[in-house]
């Protein structure tokens, strides 16, 4: 696919609660085709600590109305100047990066989708497009506590959605793997997104019940277009860059599972 | 417009902006983002003669104004890059340099034969600096010695443009670039990354799996400037300027200092589109300034009493 360096235009920036916020950012001219699961690197200016761009997955892709939504988690200073960012302001992006997730052979497919955190985010994106091709996506969705859920109402648009909290404060208390859904529903796919201990425990689950398993890796990366070599993973095949050959991955193609 | 083209040994560039080693690719990868064939010239990731699996992650530590990287070479080896990579980019309209590197005088040599072959590569940058590497790289461009060696070696077997990048982890880059110079480099590049070190001061342990690591980006032009300065008045032959270039004016500052040609680097992370706007801002500087050619640039430092 063919990447683009865009100066978008933000629409609005919205906090949610006080460690995210969600941009919603457009473009004079049609945005490029994007698949659910694919980043941009984004340039951040005016601040003196941040140098590099911050790689950020595409949360969703609103096509009517040209938009784009990136939903961060204020995590440095970079994601922090982020939310500074105030409608009509212009942020400079390099897009669509990566490769997406794979989509079912057929709508009979029952695929489940697993985010913890700020890992929510592409999954939303590809939620829409399950549902579009007549699929019954089902959503669990994981975090500390209940302010850590986000976007639930627009999750809740595109199919079921359990949760869990590790306080309690909202859905199931534990973690993700300990959520009764996956005992008493059957899945033909999952997609996994979040924290890497989450993502190794979802693989396991996968694995034990012989679901296959797509996980989107968020290594520390520089360039986002397999330049640097920087954002490795080791896979059964050494080490190759997450920012081209992932950010999504199957589970089968990691070494998780030794 | 400005004659932009300038020479470096037999090596003739269009203009005298290059894209750095391990920030380029294989200049595949920046092909949406310009024409590759604006270019002065490509210098692809380091090469060695087997294939490298590199370090561990995490190999990337950012800093203010730049990154630390511990990336280590990795890299498919000198035969995949003849096989697969080669006929993929020998016909881009620019000078393809290969970045060799070596863990001994040996695999130098016999890495820069196999290169020697290649009828588009008309030049070679011997890696002598590269400070990730626990055998080998280091060890040769820290000493004269070392340094000496190596290049004599890979000069009897490498025919063409044989230019070695320097390492500023040294005493006096001067006294390195002088034998690299006696021992018939063409032409030397400098600096290679700076050695330094990250920590994570809540996790209380290094950021970087090798936890030293090589520092490059805008922090480090000022160390690179004087080095290009200092090394201009050594030696006799070409100096190729890089570290920490983001723009035009670097590259004019560089020039000015003693290049005869820049490379851009880590900025190509930032924008990759910095090398093209880099060649327009030298065009249009040289024709502000009434400089009918680029080279007319280099050394062209005007002293403290003329201002």
């Amino acid at each position: 696919m063919k990447k683009y360096v865009l100066d978008l235009k933000v629409v609005q920036n919205d906090r949610l609660h006080t460690d995210y916020c969600l941009l919603k950012l457009t473009s004079t001219s049609v945005l490029p085709e994007i698949q659910p699961g694919q980043f941009a690197e984004v340039r951040i200016e005016g601040t003196e600590s941040v140098f590099l761009r911050r790689p950020i997955s595409i949360n969703y892709v609103d096509k009517q109305a040209n938009a784009l939504w990136l939903l961060i988690r204020l995590a440095g200073a970079g994601t922090r100047r982020l939310a500074e960012y105030g409608a009509g302001d212009t942020l400079n992006l390099i897009l669509p990066l990566g490769n997406g997730f794979s989509l079912p052979q057929t709508p009979a497919e029952q695929p489940l989708l697993i985010g913890g955190g700020v890992g929510v985010a592409p999954l939303l994106f590809l939620g829409d497009r399950l549902k579009q091709m007549g699929c019954k996506p089902v959503f669990l969705l994981g975090a500390r506590s209940c302010d850590d859920l986000l976007l639930l109402d627009d999750f809740r648009r595109q199919g079921d959605v359990y949760l869990t909290t590790e306080d309690g404060s909202l859905g199931e208390q534990g973690y993700v793997t300990q959520h009764t859904v996956l005992s008493s529903r059957h899945f033909d796919q999952i997609y996994t997104c979040g924290p890497k201990p989450m993502m190794m425990a979802v693989a396991q689950y996968a694995a034990s019940k012989n679901v296959s398993c797509e996980a989107s890796l968020e290594n520390t990366m520089a360039c986002g277009i397999g330049a640097c070599l920087c954002c490795v993973e080791k896979t059964i095949e050494g080490h190759v860059c997450v920012c081209t050959e992932g950010p999504v991955f199957n589970i089968n193609q990691l070494t998780w599972l030794n | 417009m400005a004659e932009l083209t300038t020479k470096i040994g037999d090596l003739t560039l269009k203009n005298p902006v290059i894209t750095a080693s391990g920030t380029f690719g294989y200049g595949i990868e920046y092909a949406d983002f310009i024409d590759l064939s604006r270019l002065g010239g490509i210098i692809v990731k380091g090469t060695t003669e087997q294939p490298r699996e590199g370090n561990p992650y995490p190999r990337m530590a950012e800093t203010p104004s730049g990154m630390l990287n511990a990336v280590g070479l990795q890299n498919k080896g000198a035969d995949h890059f003849i096989r697969e990579i080669y006929p993929k980019i020998k016909h881009v309209d620019t000078q393809i340099i290969v970045n060799v590197s070596g863990s001994t005088v040996e695999s130098y040599v016999s890495c820069a034969e196999r290169m020697a072959a290649l009828e588009h590569i008309r030049a070679i940058e011997l890696n002598i600096s590269c400070p990730n590497v626990k055998q080998g790289g280091m060890a040769f461009g820290v000493t004269c010695r070392g340094a000496s060696e190596v290049v004599r070696a890979v000069r009897t077997v490498y025919p063409k443009t044989l230019i070695v990048k320097l390492s500023p982890n040294v005493r006096d880059i001067t006294e390195i670039a002088r034998t690299v110079e006696s021992e018939g480099a063409d032409a030397v590049s400098l600096i290679n990354t700076l050695l330094g070190m990250a920590i994570d001061a809540e996790k209380r342990r290094p950021i970087l799996s090798t936890i030293t690591g090589g520092l490059s980006g805008p922090c480090i032009k000022p160390v690179a400037l004087r080095m290009v300065w200092q090394t201009f008045q050594a030696v006799h032959i070409p100096v190729i300027g890089l570290g920490g270039i983001t723009c035009w004016q670097d590259a004019v500052e560089f020039m000015l200092a003693g290049a005869s040609a820049i490379q851009i680097g880590t900025y190509n992370f930032i924008d990759p589109t910095i090398s093209v706007k880099v060649i327009d801002g030298l065009n249009d500087y040289c024709h502000r300034h009434g400089f009918a050619s680029v080279t007319k640039l280099t050394g062209a430092l005007n002293s403290m009493e003329s201002i």
